[in-house]
């Protein structure tokens, strides 16, 4: 009796750890599983196949919907998509699968820096050409990948920097920083970028830097942490639009207005933060384009008739306040 | 000495300690940490905002700490979160009237629906299939954010709902309604478990299922209801958590919030072995583990030194709670008269 039930119990565990295991394989396979054939341009269009980080914010889905829009069949492209799910291994096996394939052009967004030297070595014998777009890595033979298409994060660091100087740090001021998830490379750059350019105001002062790991909920819990610790915050400075708007919950929370108790100023510009930004509550966004699709076709348009592309492609990033907002706001994609 | 030492050997000491200590350590730095004063007509000050932020944590613990008294373990929490909040307010955000007291309630009704389904799944795979917990509900901890994701269209879902806000920002009598949402259902589960005989049942279930079983306990119906409790608790939680940004993030909600969850009942002194639990122990876990990450920011720690710290102190409350180190601290202070050793619960 007992062993009977043993075994059943076993059987089961069994197959769930199979089924686990299948599951776990055929997200790892995700790369080809929207593959349409694929067998490198037959019928004169240009194949791409692209590995994107995964579906993580907004920003990223926003990013996902302009690249899909712009290579599409029309526009003379075949596009194989994948998402990675914020798994390196998941982009390097999807990269292996379209040399294997033998597609025209491979474009990713890598997930982290690091690591990519092999599989791009790989790319690179079996001579096709690589774009990263949004993120960089960080390999020394800048041979392995044609160009790099994405913002740049210190440049965007630097404009906030300078906003607040010019319009707020004329008086002296408490400024205190939400920085992104600790080590990538966004949260680096915007924190240096800001530090530079507010670095000659001596009314600047920057009493605090915590980690909100770009999401609402931790940017709001570290401003309610914040305003406990320190009575006199004039200034918020979050990396992301996200953690600026669980700021401005936790200061309204604390019965003071956002806007004017305390000023928001953050990076990215997606429709929650635009529409805040139009109803006074964030009071200046550096934008962090996410429309990286258009760019992308025309890079490789001029690469397959045998032109050539800057190595470093900075992608145009403007910048709002209140006015700008409400007015880009009715047409705003993201 | 005795009442003294009675004090210090009870399994909560250390933990209570470690709460106070950090307590102090954010009044240091910052004089008006505990003050408590009336803003816009209610609470505010730190302590209220640790309580505010303890309710998502207390209420996932509670469900945890009812699943590993019966020797089982519940992975899903986060995932239930964000299935939650995802139903809830991708309901609210397509309805006409976001702000109507009905719509809110069929939005929440609904998501309990989707939360209970989950649990009797995880219930069934558990108590009746006989798949080891650990394994069981893996499923949902990694199947239930593409369901989530799903449900919202792998977008952030944000809405304005001025009922559903007041669940996580809102006050009553003073006093945030979260809190309140969380020290009702604490209150009426340690009611049912010890007014009753449920908690007993459950911790014999925990202690051997086998004997309980011929012993005349409906194992399997009481470990399927701690899976379904489990879920409906962090069903609540995701509401809180929805609310408190009024968006669904299925990709961050509640997110390894079953590691602190677990850690905190730990803490509160029941065994992951299973058997005699203390949700009393649970509440202190949970105020320990929230005053933690509170006093991260009030204290300025560097961002990149802050799991680390965490770390140091959690290491620290564990060891100071060990049976081992704190027989050899009472020999060392007791002289070696012989002392009785700590009861050691025996996992049946």
């Amino acid at each position: 009796m007992v062993s009977k039930m043993f075994r059943t119990r076993s059987i089961a565990a069994g197959i769930a750890v199979l089924a686990l295991g299948l599951a776990a394989c055929s997200s790892g396979d995700g790369g080809d599983a929207e593959t349409a054939g694929g067998d490198g341009g037959s019928d004169g269009a240009i194949s791409v196949g692209f590995s994107q980080v995964g579906a993580e914010s907004g920003w990223r889905a926003a990013n996902t919907k302009s690249i899909q829009d712009a290579l599409t069949e029309d526009a003379g492209f075949k596009l194989s998509f994948s998402d990675a799910q914020q798994k390196q291994e998941n982009q390097i096996q999807a990269i292996r699968s379209y040399i294997a394939q033998g597609v025209d052009y491979i474009a990713f967004s890598p997930v982290v820096e690091s690591g990519w030297d092999s599989v791009l070595e790989e790319a690179k014998d079996a001579g096709i050409p690589v774009i990263l777009t949004d993120r960089a890595v960080d390999s020394e033979d800048t041979s392995l990948y044609v160009t790099f298409i994405g913002s740049d994060f210190v440049e965007e660091g630097k404009r906030i920097g300078d906003w607040v100087s010019e319009n707020l740090g004329t008086e002296p001021i408490n400024v205190v920083e939400l920085q992104g998830t600790t080590g990538s490379a966004p949260a680096i750059d915007r924190k240096t970028g800001f530090e530079d350019a507010i670095a000659g105001n001596d009314n600047i002062s920057v009493i605090a830097s915590e980690t909100g790991n770009f999401t609402r909920a931790e940017g709001k819990t570290v401003m309610e942490g914040f305003l406990q610790a320190y009575p006199d915050i004039d200034v918020v400075y979050a990396h992301n639009d996200d953690m600026g708007l669980g700021a401005i919950e936790a200061i309204k929370a604390a019965g003071k207005v956002p806007g004017q108790d305390i000023k928001v100023v953050t990076i990215d510009g997606v429709k929650d933060g635009m529409t805040a930004l139009a109803a006074g509550e964030i009071s200046y966004i550096v934008e962090c384009n996410p429309l990286l699709g258009p760019d992308l076709a025309d890079i490789i348009k001029t690469l397959d008739e045998g032109g050539t592309v800057e190595p470093r492609i900075v992608t145009k990033d403007e910048a709002f306040d209140q006015a700008g907002a409400q007015a880009v706001l009715a047409d705003r994609q993201y | 000495m005795s009442a003294v030492g009675a004090v210090t050997r009870h399994r909560l000491f250390w933990p209570v300690v470690a709460l106070a200590v950090l307590l102090l350590a954010c009044v240091l730095k910052s004089n008006t940490f505990l003050d408590i004063a009336v803003r816009d007509g209610h609470l505010y000050g730190g302590p209220i905002d640790i309580l505010r932020r303890s309710s998502v944590l207390l209420l996932v613990a509670l469900g945890m700490t009812l699943v590993i008294a019966t020797r089982g373990i519940d992975l899903s929490v986060g995932a239930v979160m964000a299935i939650a909040g995802a139903v809830a307010l991708s309901q609210i955000a397509a309805s006409d009237d976001p702000g109507s007291l009905a719509v809110v309630l069929s939005a929440i009704g609904s998501a309990v629906l989707v939360c209970l389904l989950i649990g009797v799944f995880n219930g069934f795979l558990v108590a009746v299939v006989g798949i080891q917990p650990i394994i069981a509900t893996l499923v949902i901890m990694t199947a239930g954010r593409g369901i989530a994701m799903l449900i919202t269209g792998g977008q952030i879902t944000t809405v304005t709902s001025a009922p559903y806000k007041t669940i996580a920002t809102g006050y009553w009598l003073g006093l945030p309604v979260a809190a309140l949402i969380a020290g009702f259902f604490f209150l009426v589960t340690a009611l049912i478990t010890r007014r009753t005989a449920l908690g007993v049942l459950i911790e014999s279930v925990g202690i051997n299922p086998v004997a309980s079983r011929l012993a005349g306990v409906r194992a399997r119906t009481i470990i399927w209801t701690v899976y379904i409790l489990c879920a409906f608790f962090a069903c609540v939680a995701g509401f809180i958590r929805s609310s408190d940004i009024m968006a669904a993030d299925a990709n961050n909600a509640g997110l390894f919030i079953e590691l602190d969850a677990i850690l905190a009942v730990v803490i509160g002194g029941t065994s992951l072995a299973g058997g005699k639990f203390s949700l009393v122990g649970t509440l202190v876990g949970v105020l320990v583990i929230t005053t933690l990450t509170f006093s991260v920011t009030i204290l300025g720690i560097p961002a990149n030194a802050v799991s680390l710290f965490k770390a140091l102190v959690v290491i620290l409350v564990c060891l100071l709670q060990s049976p081992v180190v704190r027989r050899r601290l009472r020999r060392r202070r007791t002289a070696p008269v012989g002392t009785a050793p700590a009861p050691v619960e025996v996992p049946a």
